[in-house]
């Protein structure tokens, strides 16, 4: 069995820095989002539990040949690869039909996992996307995953509950971060990364434009900033907010 | 004419996405709602205006996202709804992603604030981890939005609502719900407070909690963290972290013990009403985003704090 991972290559956000309001990209490294290694980590967990075969998918420009080596080190077997570099910013439906169709070249795959969200946008559609578009049941935020032969038993976390459900397969999943921590590759590991099989697709990566950002900018701060010397001072400035009573 | 259909599972969500729905409405949209498997709730949208569409069909299951969301493409093609506004809540940014796509339309999800202008809607969220708020439209006809929790307040009481039927033929998808159950460990939920006494690394002393929690307990709040005080110094759990590897909170109130002001951690508590910062450290840049800003040695005002309000 295959068990396929999505993985999105983002800006490292601790690096991005804001000139003007505006987000500055430049020399800022590219890795994965901290929730799709979360993603990854199940996989491999999965992978070991069950023998399978684990391939990590991912759509970027062509710095991913060089950032998937990060997957294939922390465990994936192999990587399919969408390389285009004009899909800077690509929209969560047409990263959805390319992974779909990435995987559609596939056999007998068991499970599809995604993070809950990509670490930059955070959208959270796209695992539902390509569960809609191979007709395949779904389970979002999860927390534990268990494949028993045919079937997987997976527990989600929701605000308010969690519910364990049971689906044969094959299934899409998308976890959050309590799900696991994910490993650090060794030496070893990080050098054979780069020998593992890479497939790269040529698909067509032109859709249909839905969403037009108009603006993206830092907040401004519209604080008063007033500055109080006691605790006294404090408090009666909040109950002139109406905040506190007494 | 163009129609918006709103749904969230939880009736709370629903009545702040009927608000949200009337923002976008002014002029040319009528909206629906749809209740699934839920006549209580039914009878709330009715009573806040909404003209309510029941859908009742026990084969319907909540966790089964596409057959949920195969329930809702037919209720919006039945009332001719080309927007459809979910709760971005994980049940309903789940759900906003499938429906998107069987329904061929672009979406946003956790959207925290919109704007009408000439007939766009334009959508306000956090993007590149809440470093910068984009402003984005969906361009396609038809469109999903998934409105962030406490965005809009709920609808109020309102004449002229009514309660329907809408059948729609389910197949299951194949996921079965075996158990749900309670979270295990801290129930604190401090999305829901109004009042938050958010704990930082600047709190040096751990006997210091007990103060903190009676204020807190004091003024009706709840207490939160930021990430570092769950994560490394493990005082509470992550239940309680506040930025974006935690809760995204819009409190009336928020009081910031000795937090630094990482934007990690700023864009948990950007949208809050008002920003009280109590820090030692006059420079910490906590301060520049508070309306108040107390720069005090924190194990003197803290039973100070206490004995005022207790």
């Amino acid at each position: 069995m295959n068990i396929v991972v999505a993985m999105k290559q983002i800006p490292d956000l601790q690096q991005i820095r804001i000139r003007n309001r505006k987000p500055v990209f430049e020399d800022v490294a590219l890795t994965f989002g901290n929730i799709d290694k979360n993603a990854l980590e199940a996989g491999v967990q999965l992978k070991e539990a069950t023998g399978s075969n684990l391939i990590v998918v991912s759509v970027g420009n062509e710095a991913l040949e060089d950032t998937i080596k990060e997957a294939l080190a922390a465990g994936a077997d192999e990587a399919y690869l969408v390389l285009d570099n004009e899909i800077e910013d690509m929209e969560s439906s047409s990263s959805a039909r390319l992974i779909a169709e990435t995987i559609q070249k596939m056999d007998d795959v068991g499970m599809v996992l995604f993070g809950e969200g990509s670490g930059d946008n955070y959208s959270g559609q796209v695992g539902s996307r390509v569960a809609e578009i191979l007709g395949l049941p779904q389970v979002g935020y999860a927390n534990s995953i268990n494949i028993n032969g045919s079937s997987a038993t997976v527990t989600r976390s929701l605000e308010d509950c969690e519910e364990v459900l049971e689906a044969e397969l094959p299934i899409v999943v998308s976890v959050i971060a309590d799900i696991n921590e994910p490993r650090i590759p060794s030496v070893s590991q990080i050098l054979k990364a780069g020998r593992k099989p890479k497939e790269i697709l040529e698909l067509d990566v032109t859709g249909d434009s839905m969403l037009e950002t108009i603006s993206n900018l830092a907040p401004e701060m519209q604080r008063k900033r007033i500055e109080v010397e006691t605790v006294k001072k404090l408090l009666r400035y909040l109950e002139i907010e109406g905040i506190i009573r007494r | 004419m163009a129609g918006i259909l709103i749904y969230s599972d939880k009736t709370k969500l629903a009545l702040e996405l009927l608000n949200a729905a009337k923002l976008i409405a002014k002029t040319a949209f009528t909206i629906n709602s749809v209740s699934i498997n839920n006549d209580e709730q039914a009878e709330e949208l009715a009573a806040k205006g909404a003209q309510t569409y029941k859908i009742i069909n026990p084969e319907l299951n909540l966790a089964d996202t596409a057959a949920m969301s195969s329930a809702l493409l037919q209720a919006a093609e039945k009332l001719n709804a080309n927007i459809v506004l979910l709760s971005s809540d994980r049940r309903g940014k789940e759900l906003a992603g499938r429906l998107a796509q069987v329904f061929n339309a672009g979406c946003l999800t956790d959207v925290k604030g919109l704007e009408t202008e000439n007939g766009n809607i334009k959508c306000i969220r956090n993007v590149l981890g809440g470093a910068t708020v984009a402003i984005q439209q969906i361009i396609s006809d038809k469109k999903v939005i998934a409105i962030s929790p406490k965005a809009f307040p709920a609808a109020d009481d309102e004449a002229g609502g009514s309660i329907n039927k809408c059948e729609v033929d389910i197949k299951p998808s194949g996921i079965k719900l075996i158990e749900t159950r309670e979270k295990a460990g801290d129930s604190a939920d401090i999305e829901a407070a109004e009042i938050l006494v958010v704990v930082g690394q600047g709190v040096e002393n751990k006997d210091d909690l007990p103060t903190i929690m009676q204020i807190a307990k004091a003024l009706g709040g709840e207490v939160a963290c930021s990430k570092p005080v769950a994560t490394d110094k493990k005082w509470f759990g992550e239940e309680r972290i506040v930025g974006l590897s935690g809760k995204i909170c819009k409190p009336e109130l928020a009081i910031i013990l000795g937090v630094s002001g990482q934007v990690q951690f700023n864009v948990g508590i950007r949208d809050a009403r008002i920003i009280v910062s109590i820090n030692n450290d006059e420079k910490a840049y906590m301060n520049q985003m508070a309306d108040y800003v107390l720069a005090a040695d924190l194990k003197e005002v803290l039973p100070e704090l206490n004995k005022a309000i207790g």
